[in-house]
């Protein structure tokens, strides 16, 4: 067992909760979803532990439709050569959300957005979170959700139907076209069709 | 006069009030790109320009989509599109078994698919508590190392070519092409390989394989001193590299990078010693670590890694050791044909287990090896059954990649062509 879970315990008490030593022989510990921010700024801060890396961000969901979704942190300490791994549980009947550690790792930012992309957890605080594998306006759910059908959603000749009607400007995010000042020089057709939203909200328009 | 005028001006941006020509400096400083993106003065209130690179460009190494905005030719931001090649492959592995796993590693990142296979054969492995043979061991080790020659002959070969440099890139795939007949030799795949199965190896290395590994082996340091002597202080690449994509060692330990990013930014983090697998810990080898975290460190942190890789080849190769290849087991390792054919045991076991499975304990397992582009980790999560309930590939070269927009920030466009080419990223892995 990582020693830094009692040092967790110590410091942050019932947000704590399991600690238990995986088949790989790493430490998992459950932390509450709220706590999440403080911990890991802890973890990464506080001498004498002073994980400094993040490794990867996942989340896990069960088959057993009970079990909430896990979001995995994987952290490591560079200096120490130690790993730990943070879980946090969201249960499904809430709302999946949880505040980002963007601000912590740098790192985390495409990984969240991964996450999100695939599990729909949101999470607060991220400076740009949109879909990162799916394009923009997928329209099927979140792929690794265990209800999401191997197959997609969609009949491939619903698939192929959106795919030829795309609009070729939904190419560019709203942020990019911002960037060029391209917007006010679209052809008005144009910026109707974005504003009619098959892009979603445009971030400027409410 | 007037002709005189009309090529000057193409040859020149423009003419000063009394019609000579304005000259621009072919240099400034004189020192790297680092220092010319500095003294680029950006112009406030300037328009930018909004520039898309790729999907489909060859300087991007995949389907890779940058969208640049451009102020004159420095960028000022830029925003990556990944995606375009995504498959699924963790939605797909929810519905195989681990053994049906292993040719999907093979497309993730297919410029090393010998070491994805390893990667994902020891986290399977180590979820289910299995201890492989001393001989798949050794195997394992020159199936990774031999992948991280072949991805590091891609690499350099492609940067080069990217920066202009063409010999080299000649080569580089020569010396790849002589590891895929070994490759071939061994699984009967170049690309594809497979060469894993949980609790041992597709095949043991045929016959010849030995002679031809060891004849690589002796051969190979000659290519890497002839592209050293091309490259390492060549003017043209050392100006191209030197200071281009500078990452500090705080933000490259900020920014998740590892593999040789992270090392050449000078953190000596280097799995294969630092969490030891498949008994790296017994083989002698250096870790190279760069200075100044640039686009040259990079490359001489990946030349650096052959020569240590060509090195461990030929000290796995010397410590060889006879015996199984795959572990005793029944329930893991399917039984030959010809007694699945002849003995009724070795019939249900073999019936068992391409009906229903290898099963796991409940439980999870992370492993992460050092694979060319950084540490690839496989996370599995079991619920017991013979089909894992998630897998997660840690994607090293997708981790990288993001951290392009930081590097590329100031520089000018040409070097963010090098900046990219020097992250290593192979899309398949990226997108997964």
């Amino acid at each position: 067992m990582n020693p830094s879970v009692d040092a967790l315990r110590a410091t942050f008490g019932n947000a704590i909760g399991r600690a238990v030593v995986a088949r790989d022989g790493e430490t998992i510990v459950t932390v509450g979803r709220d706590a999440l921010g403080e911990v890991m700024r802890w973890l990464r801060d506080s001498a004498g532990h002073c994980y400094d890396y993040l490794v990867d961000v996942t989340a896990v969901e069960y088959r057993d439709a009970e079990r909430p979704i896990e979001l995995v942190y994987f952290v490591r300490s560079l200096e120490r050569r130690v790993d730990l791994r943070v879980k946090v549980d969201l249960p499904k009947e809430q709302e999946l959300a949880v505040d980002s550690v963007v601000g912590l790792w740098a790192g985390a930012d495409w990984l969240e957005r991964e996450v999100y992309d695939m599990f729909g957890v949101t999470f607060r605080g991220h400076p740009d979170l949109r879909r990162i594998l799916m394009w923009e306006t997928y329209a099927e759910g979140y792929p690794l959700r265990k209800d999401f059908p191997l197959r997609g959603r969609f009949s491939r000749a619903e698939q192929v139907r959106q795919a030829l009607g795309a609009n070729p400007e939904a190419h560019y995010s709203m942020e990019e076209l911002a960037i060029a000042e391209a917007f006010d020089e679209l052809p008005e057709d144009m910026k109707e069709r974005l504003r009619r939203g098959e892009r979603g909200k445009l971030p400027f328009s409410e | 006069m007037n002709k005189r005028t009309v090529e000057l001006e193409l040859a020149t941006p423009g003419l000063d009030a009394q019609g000579r020509p304005v000259r621009v400096p072919l240099t400034v400083g004189g020192t790297g790109g680092g220092e010319v993106a500095g003294q680029v003065a950006v112009e406030p209130g300037s328009e930018h320009m909004l520039l898309n690179i790729g999907p489909q460009h060859p300087a991007t190494h995949g389907v890779l989509r940058l969208v640049v905005e451009l102020d004159g030719e420095v960028v000022v931001r830029c925003i990556p599109h990944v995606g375009y090649l995504h498959s699924g492959f963790e939605k797909l592995g929810e519905y195989r078994h681990y053994n049906q796993i292993i040719p999907l590693t093979d497309r993730t990142d297919y410029l090393s698919p010998m070491a994805n296979n390893v990667g994902f054969a020891l986290a399977a492995e180590r979820l289910m508590g299995i201890a492989i043979t001393p001989r798949c061991t050794v195997l394992r080790v020159i199936a990774c190392e031999m992948s991280r020659v072949i991805s590091h002959m891609v690499w350099l070969g492609t940067t080069a070519i990217d920066l202009g440099a063409f010999t080299p890139f000649l080569w580089a795939f020569q010396e790849r092409e002589r590891i895929y007949d070994l490759q071939e030799m061994w699984t009967g795949a170049r690309l594809t390989t497979s060469v894993t199965r949980v609790g041992g190896m597709m095949a043991d290395i045929p016959d010849a394989f030995v002679t031809g590994l060891r004849h690589f082996t002796e051969t190979f340091p000659k290519t890497l001193h002839e592209i050293d002597g091309v490259l390492t202080r060549n003017a043209v690449w050392v100006g191209r590299t030197q200071n281009v994509g500078v990452l500090r060692r705080e933000e490259a330990i900020n920014h998740s990078l590892s593999g040789p990013m992270l090392r050449a930014s000078g953190v000596a983090y280097d799995l294969r010693r630092d969490k030891p697998y498949l008994d790296y810990e017994t083989y002698d080898f250096d870790v190279p670590v760069g200075e100044h975290g640039d686009v040259y460190d990079r490359y001489l942190v990946r030349l650096e890694e052959c020569h240590q890789s060509n090195r461990i080849l030929q000290q796995a190769l010397a410590r060889l050791p006879d015996g199984p290849v795959n572990v005793d087991d029944p329930r893991v390792i399917l039984p030959s044909k010809s007694r699945a054919m002849s003995d009724m045991e070795a019939m249900i076991y073999h019936f068992k287990q391409v009906m229903e499975g290898v099963k796991a304990p409940v439980g999870e397992a992370y492993v992460g090896i050092e694979n060319p582009k950084g540490e690839l980790g496989t996370y599995l999560v079991s619920d017991g059954s013979a089909k894992p309930v998630r897998w997660r590939i840690r994607p090293p070269s997708f981790i990288n990649l993001s951290s392009l927009p930081k590097m590329a920030e100031g520089h000018l466009l040409s070097d963010l062509i090098a900046i990219n080419a020097s992250v290593d990223i192979v899309m398949g892995e990226v997108d997964r």
